[in-house]
């Protein structure tokens, strides 16, 4: 068991999720959190590898302007760390082979996404086969949406978790992948954590407001196969407390949001590690 | 030569952007014939790449490989009938080719030379039969704005013709010679005077251009004037720096002026100066009230004003207004509002980090029918311009939108408002400085942060300090960058943290002229070289330098020995930051160019050298308008019309598109309730995550009731700012507020016959002001004013009516005892506190059924109110109020229907127990608009606790909530007078702006 669990959170450049982000990992039971701009990892002043959860934060990396999170999946993929020469990305895939766990929200979703670490077929984490594109009503949109969480799934995330309350709030989050048989592998290995729910029949649903941007099969959130790269487009970090819930002033709710668990999934998983 | 590769959503891949341009020509210009809009990007790259070149940045940073497709130099889409291409002209501000710009530069590994540039423009293609004359209404009215966009509409034919064909980049070209400065002769007569102020954009007054000649007559200034090279008159870049200066926008002449005031037949009495004697005043009298509980921190002198929050952290709260450029390019201008206005919170102190933004719109109906004059665009046209615009600027930055509202009214044709407002987060201590203070110290380097300067936003500050005419500047049109912004702030924040820099300040209007005018009083004086500052391309002069408003900028002082590690860590963060020159105690502001001085002017004169203006004003009473007892026999109709009006109807559709939870601190959202739709009164925030202590943020505003007497209308905005924070709340002894005045101009002229009327409107405003923050113990902590928000082009005059908008922020002890306004359980009893007078004037039921009358909301008893609100904080912190909400526009009636929809419960209320004097029918205690009032929801359990709290105050309990649809009213004599499902309520209340 290692001594210390230690959480990245990555900000800078348009993400603006990290500091409730960090938040969550410190409640999760991390016992050192450090928010780290993309500029300190370029700059090599900060070394990933000294971390066993990365988080990418939601945001508006470079405003979106070329695509969601395209220009950031551009900056990671080709710019080098100024100590070692190495390019970022690198930096990334050797996190990932070394086991240890990857958190994508939001634009840190789309960005994972983007530079291809998702769905991560056959350990290839380069290659884009998915995307994130415009939501079928043209508009950003902030709202509470139901999920339903997978069991099947190996994601080390949503252990035990059956459904989840979230907001959304994005523009592009439309989840489609252009052959076919993706979303059927997506769905043989079990790598669709969450769907969009239609919180009456508690099943997934493609219909507008509860599916809110239109995604295929209903699809809100994916992992890789080893479940420990994982990315979602509705906020957990956004309900940490009861606080948060849209109807905390009329409802009985749980003092922890039903955020926490994500966090304190992978704390514990990173513990048991041996 | 430049290249182009286009980018859309690949064949049979839905393309969202598309089919809303196609909803939007719809339902805003009634043209159908249109089968399908597809929308392509156009990116003009101006450097010679090879085709691998292109081709790799098509397909990587440019284009999704799964849904997207492209070309390269040739047409994107060859099934269509018409297309049209709208690009941004030479110079305005180009978001996304900066972004693809910076990752073209990454991707390929080769110096592309310093002449590189990315230019964008966007593609529609149109499917159908359409007449030529509706492309050219779609592209001006929907598309384009041609201030700041290039259109060109290509046949198919046409565009097939030349589609493969060199399109060029639209760069600034200006290869003209720069002159330094140039002299501007003021030995010349009065009429030679005022144009040298009108053609040069200068607004300033015969009176002030009196001064400046003197001030140039004096011998000592003579005497330092050839010392220092310079000519006997004054050089272009002198007069700009004092138009600048002086400008209504930065020195508020109206709220300084003298001003003689006639009330009635009263004798006149002479106001020294409205900021001084009500504004400055009341913040005054109120800290001495409360000695030691004493919450405010720094008022009045600068970027934004800061309270106490605890013991670690101070507050900083600013609320601005970007209306004239909003009237003219409505994105643009709303962008650049609130990126603007975050700079002020973060420009405070040693710098705030930004927790929340508040927005309020005024528009014209989006509605309306008749033609609308030159130069003006369509109402629905500027909400959506200015929704996106904020939409935009906010979610980009990270920032939460926590609430806002909007109101609606014709005038506001000629100018809309846009009032923008951020809070920040400062802490108390920094380094062992205070962090709610700065000072800039002699020697200190003054460097400029951020974007670089162009042409945009000249002129801007004295712009904004004029009606809107044919003349008014397209360059007075900026957009935003909020990303570039972020950047910047994320790198001060860091510098901040490490004590870089002593002092820091905003580039707003006015630009560097403002910020380092401003800064250089720390140490009397500063010496800026204009030809070291980063600019956008070339061509402009030093006096453009100087005062352009070129956006995201912020200027610091830097100690001497830190300039490096502050350089060092700016060029880390990719963010630009300039040496300009350093602070000293000269006395005098000087500015060279290229080794050459080419302005110098005495601190001294530059502040204090603006003579004041002496106004009159005249207030004679409207006569006494009221009709008799009103009576509707249709109060159900009369309910239902009222909830969709737009003042009152639900705005949910603009709310959903502005992030209102990021940073993970949201505690009362916009909306609430059992279905996340009902109206919240106010927001509540916590803004440190490890800590239950909160924030209320609210706002009051209403316009209407200037047209029968402003001090009535002050009265009630800021008792409903007040009233909306402490239901959610807020704690009313740890409350500050905001002043924000949006004016039609009060100063005469030829073509301003009632300026002495606006001008007693404004005074009365002020003395309102001055009494109701008294009473209700709100200290005024900023503000400020917009005094020309009048357009006039030949015969058509449009004047805003006088607005205020007071925003408040008040501390929220424990955000879990937050309230919201939906009803909550059956069974609860409803009380309702404060008074209802029969009061009709300019109320939304007046409108409504055209009921002309002077009796207009004002708060009578304002102490009573204050008393009102202390208790029902009380009863909130004892967890007694299980739901409060305002009673505002449309009464009574509105505020239980509202309560009940969005608790998805019913009531019954017994109208004859309702606290009132003077109302003689169900109608009038129904929808009269008194303010003061609060609709409680109580548990049975803690109604006697609740009725001895306000045991000597307006209360009582007027009914109870209950299970099922309906909302019942029993009136006078004890029958049911109005029954209506919620049902029917919110479905009419959300049906009007179903955008």
């Amino acid at each position: 068991m290692p001594d210390k669990l230690s959480a990245i959170v990555l900000a800078g450049n348009g993400a603006n999720c990290e500091r409730e982000t960090a938040h969550g990992c410190r409640i999760g039971g991390f016992h050192q959190v450090d928010i780290v701009t993309v500029w300190e990892l370029v700059d090599g002043e900060v070394d990933l590898g000294g971390y066993d959860l990365l988080c990418l934060a939601g945001g508006f990396l470079d405003g979106d302007d070329l695509g969601s999170a395209k220009a950031q999946a551009n900056r990671l993929r080709y710019s080098r760390i100024r100590t070692s020469n190495e390019p970022v990305i690198d930096a990334f895939l050797r996190f990932i082979a070394d086991g240890k766990l990857v958190l994508g929200i939001c634009n840190g979703f789309q960005l994972m996404v983007k530079l291809g670490l998702l769905p991560g077929f056959d350990g290839e984490y380069t290659t884009q086969v998915v995307t994130l594109t415009h939501n079928d009503s043209g508009r950003f949109e902030d709202r509470w949406v139901w999920l339903r969480a997978n069991r099947q799934t190996p994601c080390v995330f949503t252990r035990g978790m059956d459904t989840a309350y979230f907001p959304v709030r994005h523009g592009e989050g439309k989840f489609v992948a252009k052959e076919k048989d993706v979303l059927t592998r997506l769905k043989g290995n079990n790598q669709v954590v969450f769907h969009y729910m239609d919180p009456s029949s508690g099943s997934p649903t493609i219909s507008y407001p509860d599916n809110p941007n239109g995604s295929q099969h209903a699809i809100a959130g994916i992992c890789d196969p080893s479940g420990r790269v994982f990315g979602m487009m509705p906020h957990p970090e956004a309900y940490l407390h009861r606080t948060n819930h849209p109807r905390w002033t009329r409802e009985e709710l749980p003092e922890e949001g039903m955020g926490v668990r994500l966090f304190i999934n992978a704390f514990e998983y990173l513990n048991s590690r041996t | 030569m430049p290249q182009r590769i286009y980018v859309g959503m690949a064949p049979q891949t839905r393309d969202a952007q598309g089919e809303k341009t196609r909803s939007r020509i719809v339902s805003d210009l009634g043209i159908g014939t249109i089968n399908s809009v597809r929308v392509a990007t156009v990116y003009t790259l101006n450097a010679d790449l090879t085709a691998d070149e292109l081709a790799a940045a098509a397909q990587g940073p440019l284009s999704d490989p799964i849904v997207q497709a492209y070309t390269i130099n040739s047409t994107f889409c060859d099934d269509f009938s018409w297309m049209v291409e709208v690009a941004f002209l030479p110079g305005v501000t180009d978001n996304v080719a900066r972004t693809a710009r910076e990752a073209i530069e990454i991707l390929l590994p080769r110096d592309l030379g310093g002449r590189f540039s990315v230019h964008t423009g966007t593609q529609y293609f149109f499917q159908g039969k359409i007449l030529r004359k509706h492309i050219e209404r779609i592209a001006s009215q929907i598309l384009a704005n041609h201030l700041i966009n290039s259109i060109a509409i290509y046949s198919r034919d046409e565009w097939l013709a030349v589609h493969t064909q060199e399109f060029p980049a639209p760069l600034v070209t200006d290869d003209s010679e720069i002159s330094p400065y140039r002299e501007v002769d003021l030995h010349v007569d009065d009429s030679v005077l005022m144009r040298i102020s009108r053609d040069g954009m200068l607004a300033l007054s015969l009176d002030e251009m009196h001064a400046i000649q003197a001030y140039y007559d004096r011998p000592d200034v003579q005497k330092e004037r050839s010392a220092a090279g310079l000519p006997e008159n004054p050089t272009n870049v002198e007069l700009e720096v004092l138009a600048q200066t002086w400008s209504e926008h930065c020195k508020h002449k109206i709220f300084n002026a003298s001003i003689t005031y006639h009330d009635n037949d009263r004798d006149p009495q002479t106001i020294s100066s409205l900021f001084a004697c009500y504004i400055r005043q009341a913040t005054k009298t109120i800290r001495e009230i409360k000695g030691k509980h004493d919450i405010c921190l720094s008022v009045f002198k600068d970027n934004a004003g800061a309270i106490r929050f605890n013991d670690q952290w101070a507050v900083a709260f600013k609320v601005e207004t970007h209306n004239s450029p909003s009237a003219l390019d409505p994105y643009g201008g709303a962008l650049t509002g609130i990126v603007g206005v975050n700079r002020d919170p973060f420009g405070t102190g040693l710098g705030g980090r930004l927790i929340a933004n508040t927005d309020v719109f005024c528009f014209a109906s989006p509605f309306y029918e008749k033609p609308v004059p030159p130069r003006i665009l369509h109402p629905k046209r500027v909400l959506e311009g200015v929704r996106e615009g904020v939409e935009h600027g906010g979610n980009k930055s990270g920032i939460p939108t926590v609430n806002g509202t909007i109101v609606f009214d014709d005038r506001f044709l000629g100018k809309p408002l846009v009032y923008c407002g951020t809070l920040g987060l400062i802490p108390m201590e920094i380094n062992g400085r205070k962090g709610y203070e700065k000072k800039a110290e002699q020697g200190d380097h003054i460097l400029m942060v951020g974007g670089r300067i162009g042409k945009d936003g000249i002129h801007g500050a004295t712009f904004s300090s004029e009606p809107l005419h044919e003349g008014s500047p397209a360059t007075a049109v900026q957009i935003g960058d909020p990303i570039t912004q972020k950047r910047m702030t994320d790198f001060l924040l860091r510098a901040r943290d490490r004590g870089l820099y002593n002092s820091i300040t905003d580039n707003g209007a006015g630009g560097l002229s403002s910020s380092v005018g401003e800064m250089a009083q720390d140490t009397g004086g500063a010496v800026v070289h204009l030809d070291r500052a980063p600019l956008k391309y070339h061509g402009l002069e030093p006096w453009e330098i100087f005062v352009s408003e070129a956006q995201e900028r912020m200027t610091v002082a830097v100690p001497p020995e830190k300039v490096q590690t502050f350089l060092d860590l700016a060029r880390e963060w990719s963010v630009e930051a300039t040496d300009l020159g350093e602070f000293n105690d000269s006395g005098s502001l000087t500015l060279t160019y290229e080794g050459a001085t080419v302005a110098r002017l005495s601190m001294e004169f530059l502040h204090d050298g603006l003579p004041q203006m002496h106004l009159t004003a005249k207030w004679v009473t409207p006569v006494e308008r009221r009709q008799g007892a009103l009576q509707s026999d249709s109060l159900k109709e009369d309910l239902l019309a009222l909830l969709r009006r737009l003042n009152i109807c639900s705005k949910e559709y603009v709310v959903r598109q502005y992030d209102h939870e990021v940073q993970g601190g949201s505690v009362v959202k916009p909306l609430c309730g059992a279905r996340n739709d009902g109206p919240s009164d106010a927001a509540v925030i916590r803004p440190l995550l490890d800590s239950f202590e909160g924030l209320a943020v609210a706002n009051g505003i209403a316009p209407r009731y200037s047209d029968i007497d402003t001090y009535a209308m002050t009265t009630s905005v800021v008792d409903e700012a007040v009233r909306n924070a402490v239901c959610a709340g807020g704690d009313p002894g740890h409350i500050a507020g905001l002043d924000n005045f949006c004016w039609c101009d009060p100063v005469p002229g030829d073509d301003n016959p009632d300026a002495e009327r606006k001008l007693a409107q404004l005074v009365r405003a002020n003395q309102a002001l001055h009494d109701m923050c008294i009473h209700y113990g709100v200290p005024l902590v900023s503000g400020k004013d917009s005094m020309k928000n009048d357009y006039h082009i030949g015969d058509t005059r449009i004047s805003i009516p006088p607005t205020v908008l007071f925003s408040v922020v008040a501390k929220v002890p424990d955000v879990r005892k937050a309230v919201t306004m939906d009803c909550k359980s059956a069974g609860n009893y409803l009380y309702l506190l404060g008074t209802t007078y029969r009061e009709f004037g300019a109320t939304e039921y007046a409108a409504l059924k055209g009921i002309d009358e002077t009796t207009v909301p004002f708060v009578h008893k304002p102490a009573i109110a204050a008393k009102t609100y202390a208790m029902i904080h009380k009863a909130i912190l004892s967890g007694f109020a299980r739901a409060c909400h305002d009673v505002s526009d449309g009464g009574l009636g509105v505020a239980l229907a509202e309560m009940c929809f969005a608790g998805e419960l019913g009531a019954e209320v017994d109208l004859a127990g309702v606290p009132q004097e003077g109302c003689t029918t169900e109608t009038e205690l129904l929808f009269s608009e008194s303010p003061c009032r609060i609709l409680v929801e109580v548990s049975p359990e803690h109604a006697l606790n609740v009725e001895s709290l306000f045991a000597y105050l307006p209360c009582a309990r007027i009914g109870q909530v209950t299970r099922g649809d309906s909302i019942t009213f029993r009136g006078l004599e004890g029958a049911t007078v109005l029954s209506v499902s919620r049902v029917d309520a919110k479905g009419a209340w959300k049906s009007t702006l179903n955008f």
